[in-house]
């Protein structure tokens, strides 16, 4: 009934996995006095090997593997192929920036692969329990990266803060899963969307639902859920908060985007509103907030707050209009994400010497090329025309308005504005004339962070003037999220991202 | 032979700054070649502006060189471009002034030139990319970008606060745009397209809620009108002034937004403009006034002069919303002139200022002296910009001030015209403190080299053209004619015709695929 063997259909998480697990055993074998760094290639390469998997995906037909558990689909290929390419760019950046002498470089990759293993099982799971396993192996990964700077002083409270929080949101979450489970039996994802309309105790299933946002919404740092966020990221390595700022977010909205619209879609009555408010809720607190931080991490923080609520804006949209929004969100969200956290690592600094907005003074003077780039992302991230942040933003407010919500689209270009206002605080310090009275030490950019930064420009551009193919690619996987039985639809997927 | 170039034109007065940026990035600062490849990018750009009224047709309404591309399928974005009497001048006049630009920064800007040069092309493409568009997202697109280089050049290299300066600039248009935004999605949301021409048509003969109209018309217009900048809300101009490059300063006002005003908000919302006419009328008038009694009590000349076109723009404003043929034919006319001329005046002042690094009125004194050339110069843009005939700012103030007298309110324009003799007294007295009368000791003492063959080169041009506009009008005018058709007054009446379909317009806003 299913010629394709089970292994293609999780194919990319098991490259990376064999990655993982060959980088550590390299770290451990390995003679003491050898350079670590090699180790990063050897994961980067790999990664580079789970992406193309992941698009060679797209020639398997549609369906599901290992007992209706994991499946691949456009929309699980997309996913796969933008956690990839998060996680190659955040590796490409820790060569280049992390300290030749730092401890256990092999295990700093090796976790990062870990993660990506756990955040892309996460997008093909269609079983909630699977999907808790892979919320949790991306997740532990990311709690160990947090506190990779064991010297620094926030880091280890980075790391417990994270861990403590993080551990609080996932219970939520299996208790929905449980509540889900005792109102109909089933955990399978399909199975659910098809008994939940049935099922007896409506008070029942609405508290799942309920139980299972707070958990993905902790995830993603929607407020109320965000007070963590500022924190963490102060304190974890920069390029580990430009991964996490992005691939386990991209990874829980994608599970977010399944319990709402094919486990859930009965209850879009109750989703929607609750999604509307904390839509709102985000962006206004995450923008206040960052208005007034001097920190340039903690205001990206908070900025990526906002972000989630534009994100989550999409979810008004009806159906597959929404779906295509929220997904081309987080690759527009990523790509600038990425880069900006990548030019912060290499102004502040792996220790962070300058942090603070004032550091960012004349950057465009001393170091043209930095400058010019920060300058692009913030531009993207504030969302002018001709960068994925425009497209981004466009099309999740366009969804939110086709889906009668034209409230939450002001709200979110009101906060546009606001937010405007500390990106350019940032870009404005760079452009200025340095302060003459301090001495500057100008960053060295190396071949690894100019390919991520060349990569993270590049996506920002062609999402922000050509978005036509990636377009394709999350309206088709759209269509496969909304296809309740996989068995009836197997479509083949017709284009590419 | 020529006409060959008829269909790409315009692809290549867009794309050729952008190259020319790119190619600025990508080589080396190795002595001059940023700036070699600025200026022949520019004079190339140029040149081909000057292809579009060597081969325009004056017989023919409507757009010219129109070229139309579907860009993104969902939602129906398309690059679509066009030229036609409104805009025709003032590529031109933005070709013009970009080599000039150039030049006029060539020694005032030393530090970082590569990412000067670069900008400065990217903010030619997104002038002309406003100017051109006929796609309302293309136009939207553009019309953003076009504050990108401008709000990093100021924050670059302003005189004192440039980031402030820069800030106030970038938010104070960035905001209004967020409605406009909105607006354009509303439209697309009701018709199913961004596409200027569609859209006139469809608003013209459609059946839309009024109240929902007027909403989209004010987001329309707020946004131009902060531009512009209209009376209350000229706050970021004198900054703007105060802090720009002088290169950047000559294009930054007026042009974009009355470009605007006249294209997209009367264009699109006759009867709304029509009913917002007595309103902005009031605020040029208040306008015109205000920025002449601020002018008359500057100290420093950068801000003089952002209120003497304050003043000077909202007399333009005035003409736009009398809403008559002859009043728009001459609102275009004045946008021209007074971009001329206010591009001559900021060159010389920024060569001023290079010399003495003040802009302190009350420091100078007789430099006349020193400086007989530059003080010539300077006298022929005082002369325009005040209105002398034979002189270019002569026939747009002419026009609107007669059309306003006698289709407008004669009150309104009796109030004007007293802003005008204001306009007189604190040019000529900003002559006089300058360059007449005894030698100040700061003056005296920094004596400085007169206008050099370069700068000659640059202003001369620009003096022959405020001749030209000034004595043989009607070239221009032919030209801008044929923009305003059909006359603003029979459009809006047409609007009272009863409506020819209902619910014509069944295409709501959707990503779905077409499979």
């Amino acid at each position: 009934m299913n010629p394709v063997p089970d292994i293609y259909r999780i194919l990319p998480e098991v490259i990376l996995t064999l990655t993982g697990v060959a980088v550590m055993l390299l770290e451990a074998t390995l003679p003491p006095s050898w350079p670590r760094r090699p180790l990063g290639w050897v994961a980067a390469f790999g990664t580079t090997f789970a992406f193309i998997a992941s698009l060679w995906q797209l020639s398997l037909p549609e369906g599901t593997g290992y007992f209706n558990t994991v499946e691949t689909s456009a929309f699980t290929v997309f996913f796969h192929v933008l956690i990839c390419a998060i996680v190659l760019a955040s590796l490409l950046l820790s060569l280049d920036t992390l300290p030749h002498d730092s401890h256990h470089q092999g295990e700093y990759y090796a976790l990062i692969v870990f993660g990506a293993v756990g955040m892309c099982l996460l997008t093909g799971a269609i079983e909630l329990l699977l999907a808790f396993v892979a919320l949790e192996i991306s997740s532990i990964a990311t709690y160990i990266l947090a506190g990779y700077r064991k010297e620094a002083p926030k880091g280890p409270e980075a790391a417990i803060k994270y861990f403590l929080l993080g551990s609080f949101a996932t219970a939520f979450l299996l208790y929905g899963i449980a509540l889900a489970f005792g109102a109909t039996g089933t955990t399978q994802i399909y199975e659910l969307g098809r008994l939940i309309p049935a099922a007896q105790n409506h008070a029942f299933v609405v508290t799942a639902l309920a139980m299972m946002l707070i958990g993905i919404l902790f995830k993603v740092s929607a407020a109320p859920f965000h007070l963590w966020t500022p924190d963490v990221y102060e304190g974890a390595p920069t390029p580990v908060v430009a991964l996490m700022s992005t691939a386990p977010k991209a990874a829980a909205f994608a599970l977010l985007l399944r319990i709402v619209y094919e486990v859930f879609p009965s209850l879009h009555a109750v989703s929607t509103p609750l999604l509307w408010a904390v839509a709102v809720l985000s962006m206004t607190v995450g923008n206040l907030a960052a208005l007034r931080q001097k920190n340039v991490k903690r205001m990206l923080a908070y900025s990526s707050i906002a972000h989630a609520g534009y994100l989550l804006a999409a979810f008004a949209g009806i159906g597959t209009i929404g779906i295509a929004a929220a997904s081309f969100y987080t690759a527009a969200y990523a790509a600038m994400n990425v880069g900006i956290f990548a030019v912060v690592t290499l102004v502040s600094g792996y220790e962070e010497e300058l942090p603070l907005v004032d550091d960012f003074r004349g950057l465009l003077h001393r170091s043209p090329l930095l400058g010019s780039v920060l300058i692009f992302f913030l531009i993207s991230l504030i969302g002018i025309p001709f960068t994925g942040g425009f497209f981004g933003k466009f099309y999740s407010f366009s969804a939110a308005v086709g889906g009668g919500a034209i409230w939450l689209a002001v709200i979110g270009l009101v906060n546009s504005g606001i937010a405007a206002a500390y990106y350019l605080r940032l870009a404005a310090a760079a452009a200025q004339r340095p302060d003459p009275d301090k001495t500057y030490s100008t960053p060295e950019v190396g071949i690894a962070v100019r390919a991520a930064l060349m990569l993270a420009v590049a996506a920002t551009l062609v999402l922000g003037i050509a978005p036509g193919q990636v377009l394709h690619a999350v309206q088709s996987g759209a269509h496969t999220l909304r296809t309740p039985m996989p068995e009836a639809a197997a479509l083949p997927v017709q284009s590419a991202p | 032979m020529m006409k060959a170039f008829d269909p790409i034109i315009l692809n290549l007065i867009l794309l050729a700054p952008l190259a020319g940026a790119l190619l600025v990035a990508l080589l080396p600062n190795r002595g001059k070649l940023p700036n070699w490849i600025a200026l022949l990018t520019t004079l190339f750009t140029f040149l081909c502006t000057l292809h579009l009224p060597a081969h325009f047709n004056l017989a023919q309404h409507g757009f010219q060189y129109e070229i139309n591309i579907p860009w993104i399928e969902n939602p129906a974005i398309s690059y679509h471009v066009g030229v036609d009497g409104l805009s025709l001048w003032l590529i031109v006049l933005a070709g013009l002034l970009a080599p000039v630009g150039v030049i006029a920064s060539w020694n005032a800007i030393t530090e970082r030139p590569k990412i000067f040069y670069s900008l400065f092309l990217v903010q030619q493409t997104a002038m002309f990319g406003v100017f051109v568009s006929l796609d309302l997202m293309l136009y939207y697109g553009f019309w953003e970008l076009s504050l990108v280089p401008m709000a990093i050049l100021i924050a670059m290299y302003g005189r004192k606060s440039g980031p402030a300066a820069a800030l106030k600039f970038f938010l104070y248009t960035f905001i209004p745009s967020a409605p406009l935004l909105v607006a354009i999605l509303w439209l697309y949301a009701r018709t199913g397209t961004f596409d200027f021409v569609t859209l006139q048509v469809l608003l013209t003969h459609g059946n839309f809620p009024a109240a929902a109209m007027c909403w989209v018309a004010l987001a329309f217009l707020f946004a131009f009108a902060v531009k512009v900048p209209v009376f209350p809300l000229h706050g970021w101009l004198a900054d703007t002034f105060c802090e720009a490059p002088v290169a950047l300063a000559m294009i930054v006002a007026g042009k974009l937004g009355l470009y605007s005003m006249l294209r997209f908000h009367v264009g699109l919302f006759p009867a709304q403009a029509r009913a917002a006419a007595p309103w902005l009328i009031a605020l040029a008038v208040i306008g015109i006034l205000y920025g002449a009694c601020m002018a008359l009590v500057q100290r420093d000349f950068w801000r003089l002069i952002a209120f003497a076109a304050v003043s000077h723009l909202s007399l333009i404003v005035l003409a736009i919303y009398g809403l008559t043929f002859s009043g728009w034919t001459g609102a275009v006319y004045q946008i021209l002139s007074h971009g001329v001329v206010d591009a001559a005046l900021f060159l010389l002042l920024g060569l001023i200022y290079d010399r003495y690094a003040t802009s302190e009125i009350a420091a100078f004194g007789g430099l006349a002296a020193n400086l007989p050339r530059l003080a010539t110069f300077f006298v022929i843009a005082t002369l325009a910009m005040i209105g002398l005939p034979l002189l270019s700012g002569f026939v747009g103030e002419f026009i609107i001030l007669s059309s306003t007298f006698s289709s407008v309110s004669r009150g309104w324009a009796v109030a004007a015209a007293v802003g005008i003799i204001l306009g007189a007294a604190y040019m000529l007295s900003l002559v006089q403190r300058l360059f007449y009368g005894p030698q100040s000791s700061m003056v005296s003492a920094k004596p400085s080299t007169d206008l050099r063959f370069m700068q000659i080169a640059v202003l001369a041009p620009l003096a022959i053209l405020i001749f030209a506009l000034g004595a043989a009008p009607s070239i221009w005018l032919n030209a801008i004619q044929t923009g305003i058709h059909p006359p603003p007054l029979t459009s809006v009446q047409s609007l009272y015709a009863p409506a020819t379909s209902e619910n014509s317009f069944p295409t709501p806003i959707s990503l779905e695929v077409q499979r």
